[in-house]
């Protein structure tokens, strides 16, 4: 459509606009689209104020289906006292607080690890991939490319009983170390694919002047890119980072209990039935909080990450 | 895309450095071999130098691939350190991928069971042969034909919400965080906070909600489906803001004056979107579309942890199926030939779907 056209259309539309029934449907097309965004919001956030108020609730109020705190009930730290994280028991020695600690460093080390090793790697692999001509016998730049995004499609399930089997071996199971090797592994291909797309997108002007100047290859990526790059780079490492967080399948595999992460302490939890709704609450509301504050604070990055190289 | 290249800037490498990245590279290859065949030695019992484990062999693999490293730069130069950028990618990804490439078909035929005693022994086909006549393996494959088929469900609904946040709305920034905040969830968390109390059957919410909806024994894992139904729903919630955030990206790419037409057009609003919109974001519908395909195939945490499979495998998945066999019965050998076998259905699946995808998007565009 050209532009006088679409100019017509607009001219057209505000005359329409001008006759009564017209506004009225629009009037009620507005009302629908913030009542069906008020439905989603309510299905998207409900769960985890749910979880969120069943931690401070005591049996009676899950029972009876109370919802609203100082309203149908009074809130309690019982089950963050379980967890020993309630204001009160706080400065006490608690072991199971103790053991949340554990499994809570445990999770960032491994998460942080891993997404800071995709990073350094899979940005160096995405700038080669994307200013240089590789020739490996057969293999150009598209195969290399292909070789790392097909990764994606590999089942955690075809990798986790051969890591088994290997790690055994090097004596690996159960160590953060051998967490954050396949980690890495699994991030990897969705680190390359963001940065490829994020280096694309610099001109290479800057480069070829500084290669001029007399500036190696790696100082002109050191000095030169690798600033211009760095959202792209804090991007890829929240998704990765979120990505790990939340990791379940190898981690219950691969570790007993020195290397335990929190999902497999939330699982082992509420696979177990004596245990206390509102302290399977405040645990679950512990381990998902510092996503909730990256989702709130740093959307704009995850949004970045998520649609690198989505709009070709 | 980029337009061109850097050019690598052609230079005379020195022979002393040519023989001397040479040496590097000849002795470090000597010390990872005479390492490897220490080590094989000693677990063959041909040797008795009493390892404990496998670690001097992955160390010295540590030491040929610095020594690859530096054995590029200095043979070839610029060459060489272009070829550094991409080397610790590969070297780190083809580890990791084919010593267990190779494990895993070791293992897949055999009759490894970690409670038998006497270890485990080569035993041809058989288990490909238990596979096929594995009932529970083909209900998880049809379960997961299910699920795989909900994607399309998914997408609909995730392009409507994105329609939504695309239109002209006050607090979009709000509306986006509220919609992302599912994605952010690990599915542990979710299989509690969701599966398994708000769907609980006696005093959920959710179950209070169905029960006031008419639904008298509001049980959401007794009916296999409905089972099904509710485990892929806790999926599409967390994944639908995936989708969402991809198809708004691209709704908010596409041209000024198509997204000014499609506005203005209200009386024709249904029309514009099919004739115009609709098709323009075909690419991305498709990229959303396999991306979340991929992801699908691999779920397994929520069945895992809130069903477990049940009721009687109706809610199966292949990894659930196979954590299963390995967790419960130790059976190593045969989870790992579902698990190869499963790899290969994905990849003619994956392959098949992007090549009528491709296909698809010529004809349309």
């Amino acid at each position: 459509m050209t532009v006088d056209a679409a100019a017509d259309a607009s001219a057209l539309a505000e005359r329409d606009d001008t006759v009564a029934p017209r506004s009225f449907a629009r009037l009620v097309g507005r009302f629908a689209i913030y009542a069906l965004l008020i439905v989603w919001t309510f299905i998207a956030l409900f769960p985890i104020y749910w979880t969120l108020s069943t931690s401070v609730k005591l049996g009676r109020d899950v029972t009876q289906g109370h919802l609203i705190p100082w309203v149908d009930f009074m809130p309690s730290w019982r089950g963050w006292q379980s967890l020993g994280l309630s204001p009160d028991t706080f400065f006490n020695t608690s072991n199971v607080r103790e053991e949340f600690l554990r499994k809570f460093i445990n999770s960032v080390i491994c998460s942080v690890g891993a997404s800071a090793f995709a990073i350094v790697i899979g940005s160096l692999a995405a700038y080669g991939l994307s200013r240089f001509d590789y020739k490996f016998g057969p293999w150009r730049n598209k195969d290399i490319s292909f070789f790392f995004v097909s990764q994606l499609i590999l089942p955690p399930v075809v990798l986790a009983l051969p890591f088994l089997v290997l790690y055994k071996g090097l004596a690996l199971l159960d160590t953060r170390i051998g967490l954050i090797l396949i980690y890495t592994l699994m991030v990897l291909p969705i680190v390359i694919w963001v940065m490829r797309d994020q280096f694309d997108t610099i001109p290479m002007e800057m480069e070829q002047a500084a290669l001029v100047d007399g500036c190696t290859i790696w100082g002109a990526f050191l000095r030169i890119v690798l600033p211009i790059a760095l959202p792209g780079m804090v991007a890829a490492f929240i998704l990765s980072l979120v990505l790990c967080w939340n990791e379940y399948f190898f981690a219950s595999l691969l570790t007993g209990s020195d290397a335990q992460t929190l999902p497999v302490m939330v699982a082992s939890q509420t696979g177990s039935s004596g245990i206390n709704w509102w302290t399977i609450a405040a645990l679950a509301t512990a381990a998902i909080t510092p996503l909730l504050l990256i989702g709130i604070f740093l959307e704009r990055y995850i949004v970045m990450g998520l649609t690198a190289g989505a709009g070709k | 895309m980029s337009s061109g290249r850097l050019e690598a800037a052609h230079e005379e490498v020195l022979p002393e450095r040519l023989s001397l990245g040479k040496w590097i590279f000849r002795i470090a290859s000597a010390i990872l071999i005479i390492v490897a065949a220490l080590q094989i030695a000693d677990a063959a019992g041909l040797a008795s130098i009493g390892f404990a484990d496998w670690r001097p062999t992955l160390y010295a693999f540590f030491v040929w691939c610095v020594g690859l490293a530096i054995a590029q730069v200095l043979e070839h130069g610029v060459l060489g350190q272009q070829r550094l950028f991409v080397l610790p990618a590969l070297l780190f990804t083809g580890a990791m991928v084919i010593f267990p490439t190779i494990f895993g078909l070791s293992i897949a035929f055999t009759d490894w069971n970690l409670n038998a005693q006497g270890g485990h022994h080569f035993n041809g086909l058989d288990n490909l042969r238990t596979l096929w006549a594995d009932s529970y393996f083909w209900n998880a494959l049809g379960n997961m034909v299910f699920y795989v088929l909900t994607v399309l469900v998914q997408y609909v609904i995730a392009f409507g919400l994105a329609l939504l946040l695309n239109a002209d709305i006050r607090g979009r920034k709000f509306f986006r965080i509220a919609f992302l905040m599912p994605f952010m969830l690990s599915p542990v968390a979710i299989s509690w906070m969701i599966g398994k109390s708000l769907m609980e059957n006696r005093f959920g919410p959710l179950a209070n909600f169905a029960r006031w909806l008419g639904w008298s024994n509001a049980a959401f894992f007794t009916d296999p489906w409905i089972a099904r139904t509710a485990i892929i729903a806790m999926d599409a919630w967390v994944w639908i803001p995936f989708m969402v955030i991809l198809l708004l990206a691209g709704l908010q790419a596409l041209p000024h004056e198509v997204k000014e037409a499609a506005k203005v057009d209200g009386a024709t609003g249904w029309q514009s979107f099919w004739e115009i919109t609709f098709p323009l974001m075909l690419p991305v519908s498709i990229t959303a579309v396999v991306l979340r395909t991929i992801f699908e195939l691999k779920l397994a945490d929520i069945v895992i942890n809130v069903t477990a499979g049940g009721p009687g495998g109706a809610t199966d998945t292949i990894s659930s199926f196979v954590y299963r066999e390995y967790r419960d019965r130790s059976n190593v050998g045969y989870a790992t030939m579902v698990a190869e076998v499963y790899l290969i259905i994905i990849i003619v699946f994956i392959t098949l779907i992007l090549n009528v995808a491709n296909r698809y998007v010529r004809k349309v565009t």
